[in-house]
């Protein structure tokens, strides 16, 4: 076998391991029964979670809680299958927090309770505003 | 009115530069497979002129468009919705590219400019590649054609001369179609500096000149040149890594200067796309380099050179289809445009891959076996390892659009990107890191000589000695424990040692190529600086209140954000560390001024001063002054003391930002030889939530008398007569007085003042007077002339707070130091290549 050979192996197993290593770091889209199960089963890798805050009748967001020091905050999230969940969350409130339409968690069960690591909100954006500000 | 004539007069500049485009392609065309003589020549000039109108096309719509945004012609939707007549001009070329539409103008600008450049320094290759540079053209001038095919219901391109009733639905059009808005919504203030200014044109002059080795290669393959494309080739691609590079890297510094994220590097998508791309074109630029010493690896820099560009228009296709939607902080509004990119792509992956295949077996290669003990076999290693560094971040990056294909045939795929990203991507990309180092730290030495076994060891004992010596000192002075950092300490140490022993002896016999030692010394330089600060950033807000987040946790948290009120001095890092107060920044001078020391005004951007205002020991306004300031942004003034001197004076800024979701922090840097020290705000007081203010305590002083509120000692200063409020019209009868309280602070007095009003002789108001700072609100009760005294009511509240997060980024100028380096590096071997060419 020519040295060459053996190179080209070497370079083609190295990319098969990144790949498999990216799918094994992957995370995935979950919903809360999943995740629970996961972490239930040992597994606790950071998964993402696609909810919306719970709100009441009047559109009023229920379940929200800030630390008495402002420092960290837990609110109730409802996943796509209508599931409701306590989250915690070890940062400040993103002061936007209350008005996103979408929030994607990311983190794991501990315990019966979800901690996020990392928090991403979708707020109404810009740019789908189809209305001018006619100014002074 | 309506400015239609600059508007149609810059879509006709682009339809007219995507017609010569074509037109030049075609000309280009026939000049290459005419015969030579008289008529080849003419189709050579009717290409060119077509090219050169072609270039003065693109500069119209250059002009065209900024004429509209400098003069505030807010009835096009681009100036509406990128500028505002409140913007300073110097940031009006930054909402030029602010959207998609122009920051393709610019790419289609620079690449005009460097196709000018070839036309004028390579006649034999003038037509094959000038073909590819026109099509290319056609294709990026296709995105902003704006032209509508009603019988198909189709729209090629998103033209930037839109009108803003066209763009936008809104009912006001129907009523009045004239109607053209008083003020744009202006640019995103985050872009509002000057990295914003300089950064997109270096990264899309970048992209642009990546284009100029593959059209080179591809002309080789077509005319069959295979070898011959190499020499011109070579400096241009010198030129694109350097300017991407460069570019990049300021992307990365804005992002260190005005984003939260506490770094200048994050593994967004985003920067992600042109990352991948322009480290294969540094490993194109090896084997190249290796082609011209010793005519190997010819196929892989064929291979390589398509690869950029592919990748280039790749990453186009994921920024600007939307694709990354959720997976990316900062990609670009999707313009309707992802089919048109989508085949954009595939047309030159398709060409270059049918082209190379068709052509591979005539690609000259030498079946020599290489040996260990060849700078080929070193450098190949090296530009291997460059392209599997890409690959691995290509893979997770290209997780969306793997999901969008898995729907595509029906199928479902829930694949989120890695959920820490910082952490994924370092964990690989650091072990690359090293054997970059290793490999280009020995590599020089088989660069220079012919080495065999016994001479190797002689040339590699002296530097890995000195390495060892250099590593030994860091790791001991900086207590480097982290195993891997350990090694890529040391792996960074010998790249500068090894090739300062290289840079010495070639410097000594001509300085013009050094250009390799250079840029290698920078690479060291910057993977060190890249380990200490990110791998030893360190929060130094850590909280040690030892309060919980809830005892239903069973985990102890680290508590990173610090709580800071006003006045109240916490320790942090060594530092006492004091939160002062909100500020604006003004907008003519520099410094900043305290909330409650100015006015508002009807106008946002105007304030009156109240008192003199002092920055810096310096009076920059007088009492009564009327001067700008920004009103979207507020600063946090943040003392940090060593002992009794002050260390640093630090401004974190929060600016309300509806474009970007609402709130957005940036951090202020304090900057140190051997570190930096980077704080910003994470959460600021809500000022629109209700306030508890205590119930209101009466109080009857005199004028003089001192008195308690929220614990500091107050003072009736003095009650005068006022003629006039602001917002209130007064008449002859009504009288208003304004009494001053002064407010001790723990540093200096702040004052409040209440005003009493008595309208049309029987309607009493009161205006409330709120020291915000203090947490003090005083209200002027009532008068009692026969006492000479007034009675006044105290409310009180938590005094104002402020949570930050503070970080220590070590040695983070070593970083910026190596980049430094690198840019030399390039431009000496730059240099050196355009000069053989010749």
């Amino acid at each position: 076998m020519k040295k060459s050979h053996i190179f080209a192996i070497v370079i083609i197993a190295i990319a098969i391991g990144i790949i498999v290593t990216t799918a094994g770091d992957a995370s995935t889209y979950v919903n809360f029964d999943q995740a629970y199960q996961m972490a239930s089963t040992g597994n606790s890798t950071s998964i993402h979670v696609v909810g919306q805050l719970k709100k009441d009748s009047n559109g009023e967001i229920v379940g929200l809680r800030n630390a008495p020091d402002n420092l960290s905050f837990t609110f109730v999230l409802v996943d796509e299958n209508g599931k409701e969940q306590k989250v915690f969350y070890n940062e400040p409130m993103p002061p936007d927090f209350t008005r996103s339409e979408n929030v994607v968690i990311i983190g794991n069960y501990q315990g019966e309770n979800f901690v996020a690591n990392k928090i991403l909100l979708k707020c109404p954006s810009k740019y789908q505003e189809q209305s001018v500000n006619a100014g002074v | 009115m309506i400015h239609y004539f600059i508007g149609d007069l810059g879509h006709f500049f682009i339809i007219l530069s995507f017609v010569t485009s074509l037109v030049a392609a075609f000309a280009y065309w026939k000049t290459k497979y005419s015969v030579e003589g008289a008529l080849q020549e003419s189709w050579r000039q009717n290409a060119r002129i077509a090219f050169y109108v072609h270039t003065l096309a693109v500069i119209g719509v250059f002009i065209s468009l900024f004429t509209i945004i400098y003069n505030h012609y807010f009835e096009y939707h681009y100036a509406y919705s990128h500028s505002s007549r409140h913007l300073p001009s110097h940031y009006m070329v930054s909402c030029f590219w602010e959207g998609q539409e122009g920051s393709f103008l610019l790419w289609i600008f620079w690449q005009a400019v460097l196709g000018l450049f070839v036309i004028h320094t390579q006649k034999n290759w003038e037509a094959p590649v000038m073909i590819v540079f026109s099509l290319v053209q056609a294709f990026l001038v296709s995105m902003i054609l704006g032209i509508v095919f009603p019988v198909f219901d189709f729209k090629l391109g998103s033209s930037p001369f839109i009108l803003l009733r066209d763009a936008l639905s809104d009912p006001i059009f129907k009523i009045q179609p004239d109607f053209v808005p008083a003020d744009g919504s202006g640019l995103n203030p985050l872009l509002q500096n000057y990295w914003m200014v300089i950064h997109p044109p270096t990264l899309f002059l970048g992209f642009a000149a990546t284009l100029v080795p593959f059209a080179f290669c591809i002309a080789g393959l077509w005319e069959k040149k295979y070898k011959e494309w190499i020499k011109p080739a070579l400096p241009w691609a010198l030129f694109g890594g350097a300017v991407l590079g460069l570019g990049i890297l300021m992307g990365g510094y804005w992002a260190y200067e005005t984003l939260n994220f506490g770094g200048y590097w994050n593994w967004d998508p985003v920067e992600n796309a042109v990352y991948v791309p322009w480290l294969v074109l540094i490993a194109a630029i090896h084997t190249m380099i290796v082609y011209k010493n010793s005519k190997t690896a010819l196929k892989t820099s064929v291979i390589l050179v398509i690869s950029v560009f592919v990748l280039i228009l790749y990453s186009t296709f994921l920024t600007r289809s939307g694709i990354l939607g959720d997976a990316s902080v900062h990609s670009f509004t999707d313009l309707g445009l992802s089919g048109q990119l989508l085949i954009y792509l595939l047309f030159f992956t398709v060409i270059s891959i049918l082209l190379a295949a068709v052509r591979w077996k005539e690609i000259p290669s030498s079946s020599e076996e290489v040996s260990t003990y060849s700078r080929e076999f070193w450098i190949f290693l090296g530009a291997t390892t460059l392209c599997l560094m890409g690959f691995q971040v290509l893979i997770p990056t290209s997780i969306p659009v793997y999901n969008q294909i898995v729907s595509l045939f029906g199928g479902s795929s829930n694949l989120a990107p890695p959920a820490d990203q910082i952490a994924f991507y370092s964990k690989f990309q650091l072990w690359f890191g090293i054997a970059i180092a290793l490999l280009s730290g020995t590599g020089q030495f088989f660069w220079w000589k012919r080495i065999d076994k016994s001479r190797l060891k002689k040339e590699l004992l002296g530097p890995l000695l000195i390495s060892l010596v250099v590593f030994a000192i860091i790791i001991s002075l900086a207590r480097v424990a982290e195993p891997a950092y350990v090694i890529l300490t040391l792996a960074g140490v010998y790249i500068i040692v090894s090739n300062i022993k290289v840079l010495t002896s070639v410097f000594r016999v001509n300085p013009s190529l050094s250009g390799g030692a250079l840029t290698h010394i920078g690479v060291g330089m910057a993977l060190i600086g890249i380990m200490f600060s990110a791998g030893y950033s360190n929060v130094v807000s850590l909280n040690n209140t030892g309060m919980l987040i809830s005892s239903e946790l069973s985990t102890e948290f680290n508590r990173d954000n610090l709580l800071l009120f006003v006045n109240e001095p916490r320790s942090m890092a060594g530092y006492d560390i004091e939160y002062l107060g909100e500020r604006f920044e003004f907008r003519n001078k520099h410094g900043y001024v305290k909330k409650s020391d100015v006015e508002l005004t009807v106008d946002p951007y105007k304030v009156v001063a109240k008192r003199d205002i002092i920055f810096e020991d310096k009076t920059i306004y007088s009492a009564k002054d009327t001067f700008e300031i920004y009103p979207e942004n507020t600063y946090y003034e943040i003392e940090l003391r060593k002992g009794d001197e002050v260390a640093a004076i630090l401004y974190p800024r929060v600016q309300i930002n509806e474009a970007m979701g609402g709130f957005i922090a940036s951090p202020d840097i304090s900057r140190g030889l051997g570190r930096d020290l980077y704080t910003h705000v994470s959460a600021p007081m809500n000022r629109e939530a209700e306030v508890d203010w205590s119930d209101m305590e009466e109080i009857r002083v005199r004028p003089g008398q001192q008195f308690f509120v929220n614990d500091y000692v107050a003072t009736l200063d003095e009650v005068h007569r006022i003629e006039e409020i602001q917002g209130v019209e007064l008449r002859n009868e009504d009288v208003a007085v304004q009494a001053t309280i002064v407010v001790n602070g723990e540093r200096n007095p702040y004052y409040a003042e209440p005003i009493f009003l008595i309208k049309d002789k029987s309607q009493v108001g009161r205006i409330s007077s709120e020291i915000s700072e203090l947490g003090i609100k005083i209200t002027l009760l009532n008068i009692h002339p026969e006492a000479g005294e007034f009675t006044l009511g105290l409310n009180t509240r938590q005094k104002d707070w402020v949570i930050i997060k503070a970080m220590e980024k070590p040695y983070i100028n070593l970083l910026w130091l190596g980049t430094g380096v690198i840019m030399v590096g390039f431009t000496v071997a730059m240099v050196r290549r355009f000069r053989e060419r010749v």
